[in-house]
């Protein structure tokens, strides 16, 4: 689960981790309040206005209503805040982690200016390797990280945390020390480290990155940005952190599909597609691409699926307007063939069936769920295997 | 011949009374697994499927039962506190089937039984079964012959799919082991492949990897350094998206690293033999073979 920037922080400086003054808005008035409020409390005029949206590239990212203004945008005075706050509230940012569609921006965060002596990068996350968390360190701060990490490995260093003991200091240290800090600014750099390693894991986090970590003209260290994720499994023990949840970040489709627990994923091809098994379902969509089309979906139904998850499922597929073309490919184990059968005549009965359906089925009740679908006196086609399915719908579907 | 598990493996279920675990219990029962009892706190001393009895600890379960093996159906909250009990009662084999542990709880598991004599399986996965022999875990066990083909794989039900197409064409499996898809488990690729080249009952091997991570890369450079007998290889995912979570935790691809190409690469360069389709895992493997 993704948060926003300003949650993000608000998080990061209940932890004791050092983060710039700022508030949210939500209006153009909120906006200039806030802004005031900033300009008088720190004597200083400058204001920076932050699109917040759950995507990275902001300040690069340019506004379809408002060509020339960026998701990004400093100003000097409550009026300017204003006036910004106004353009960007409602308008839909263009970033290259959007796509051409971009995201509305309906939140802004007004932060205090900075004096930005260096700009360093920090994250926290899963090594896989090692199964423990890494933290990584870098001084091209406000770069693209994935970039330096390609062309420039080295200027990435990495401290492994042991989950035993936590971020030593020696590791802050070392890390705070080889991005070149010194005396008493590499002391309050690793004091940040120490804080950030203790809220990534108290928060249950995915990742936790500071891209820019700045220091200030006046020697501070702070996250001038703060991308935090979580762990969908740890979300239980976090009640709390569920509530940041911004539903219009995410796709609506797949928002319905998690009410039912479905595991869905929108795509851009024209094959919709119904599958058990996280595994079997990449596959599905592997071999589609193979026979020359594109998925419209990932979609995992789990393994004990009932046959209302079924029709659910159906339903969210057939939803889509791209989809020409439906495939449905169950190995079931647990997951019995003549329940899938029942839910996909359901739903059919239902909603109507607009486009091609191939069912391949196999396993559990194989014999069972075909007759059903044989004699619904629906048109469906069905497949003797994979390849024989996929085969099918990309053909009828074209 | 068979790896990890066989007629002589004594299995306990934690969490047998639980919905999922007794079903599960009672399948493998059905198969012909040795389930010698079950685990539940607070319901030691009860009666289960007729025959089996209920512990309030693994301890106990061991101590009365000789259990080697053990097979977790608890729910995520509690999964790591049951694999981390069944290991401190030196249970050899531990399976997770457990879906949805937090990775936090995964790291320090993985943290406490660094150097244990345990083996964990899992977790998010559909368990272990030597065919007709010994059944641990959730896959449907009708569709799993005897034969010849050691199978170790990231997921559930491909896993099945691989399966059926080895038992359609007369190949069978020596044992098949799921890993499971979560970022932080137990058994590797490369774990399994050692064992599978040290049977000599598995004449070939099929491994079927995911995007996401870098057990695949790992499996890839094991196998070209030790293994002589031909492996096929599968990797789901060629069409996913960077940066989106395609069910699996496991199944995530991102900043460039664990990309279906990168990991189909590393396998060819290892001489493996590559499947093009997942329908094609079978097939692939009587041409390694040399039928």
């Amino acid at each position: 689960m993704k948060i926003h920037e300003y949650q993000g922080k608000e998080l990061l400086r209940k932890a004791g981790v050092p983060v710039p003054l700022s508030r949210v808005a939500f209006s153009p008035s909120e906006a200039r309040a806030a802004a005031a409020e900033l300009i008088a409390q720190t004597g200083n005029d400058v204001v920076v206005v932050k699109s917040q949206i759950h995507a990275g590239g902001r300040g690069k990212g340019r506004f379809k209503e408002h060509p020339d203004l960026g998701g990004v945008k400093v100003v000097k005075s409550a009026d300017a805040a204003e006036d910004v706050a106004g353009k960007m509230l409602g308008s839909t940012l263009v970033t290259i982690q959007t796509g051409a569609e971009g995201k509305r921006v309906q939140r802004l965060l007004i932060e205090q200016g900075m004096q930005i002596e260096r700009e360093l990068y920090l994250a926290i996350t899963l090594d896989r390797v090692t199964g423990r968390n890494v933290v990584m360190a870098s001084t091209e701060g406000g770069m693209d990280i994935e970039e330096v990490a390609e062309h420039h490995p080295e200027k990435i260093l990495r401290e492994t945390i042991d989950p035993a003991v936590g971020l030593q200091g020696y590791q802050a240290r070392k890390l705070a020390y080889g991005m070149g800090l010194a005396g008493d600014i590499a002391k309050k750099a690793g004091g940040f480290l120490k804080k950030l390693a203790v809220a990534y894991d108290r928060l249950d986090c995915a990742m936790l990155e500071i891209n820019p970590l700045v220091i200030t003209k006046a020697g501070d260290v702070l996250a001038l940005d703060a991308k935090v994720s979580f762990d969908d499994n740890a979300l239980y023990r976090h009640p709390d952190i569920e509530t940041l949840r911004d539903p219009t970040e995410e796709d609506p489709s797949e928002l319905e599909a998690k009410n039912y627990d479905l595991s869905y994923i929108k795509l851009d091809g024209t094959i919709g597609c119904m599958v058990n098994g996280a595994g079997l379902a990449m596959a599905t969509m592997d071999i589609i691409k193979y026979f020359g089309a594109e998925p419209a979906n990932f979609l995992d139904v789990g393994g004990g699926a009932t046959a209302e998850k079924v029709t659910a499922a159906f339903k969210i597929i057939t939803k889509d307007p791209h989809c020409r073309g439906i495939l449905v490919n169950i190995f079931g184990g647990i997951m019995k063939c003549d329940t899938i059968a029942d839910g996909v005549i359901t739903a059919i009965k239902e909603v109507g069936l607009k486009v091609p359906l191939v069912v391949r089925l196999e396993g559990t009740n194989v014999e069972l769920g075909k007759k059903m679908l044989d004699s619904s006196g629906l048109s469906v086609t069905t497949a003797s295997s994979l390849r024989d399915a996929a085969s099918k719908i990309v053909e009828l579907a074209k | 011949m068979s790896v990890l598990v066989d007629r002589n493996t004594r299995l306990i279920v934690q969490g047998i009374t639980g919905k999922t675990g007794m079903f599960h219990a009672e399948q493998s029962l059905a198969y012909g697994t040795a389930v010698v009892g079950g685990v539940t706190p607070g319901k030691g001393g009860e009666k289960v499927l007729e025959k089996v009895p209920v512990f309030d600890t693994v301890a106990e379960a061991v101590k009365e039962t000789g259990a080697n093996a053990s097979v977790i159906f608890v729910p995520p909250p509690l999964a790591a506190d049951a694999i981390l009990e069944a290991a401190d009662a030196g249970i050899a084999l531990v399976v997770c089937i457990t879906e949805g542990i937090p990775v936090a709880d995964m790291i320090a598991v993985k943290r406490a039984l660094q150097g244990s004599k345990t083996r964990l399986i899992g977790p998010n996965c559909p368990g272990i079964i030597t065919p007709e022999q010994c059944r641990i875990g959730i896959m449907p066990g009708y569709i799993h012959k005897p034969g010849k083909i050691g199978v170790v794989s990231r997921s559930g039900t491909l896993t099945y799919e691989a399966v059926h197409q080895l038992t359609s064409l007369g190949l069978g499996q020596t044992t098949a082991i799921g890993i499971g898809g979560d970022p932080v488990n137990g058994t590797n690729f490369v774990d399994c492949l050692e064992l599978f080249n040290a049977d000599p009952a598995t004449e070939g091997i099929v491994m079927i990897g995911e995007i996401g991570g870098s057990a695949e890369e790992d499996g890839a450079a094991y196998i070209k350094a030790h293994v002589s007998k031909p492996v096929v290889g599968f990797i789901a995912g060629t069409t996913a998206p960077p940066g989106k979570r395609m069910g699996h935790a496991g199944a995530i691809i991102s900043g460039g690293k664990g990309t279906a190409s990168a990991k189909l690469a590393a396998l060819r360069e290892a001489g493996v033999h590559i499947a093009d389709t997942p329908s094609d895992i079978g097939q692939t493997m009587l041409r390694a073979l040399g039928k």
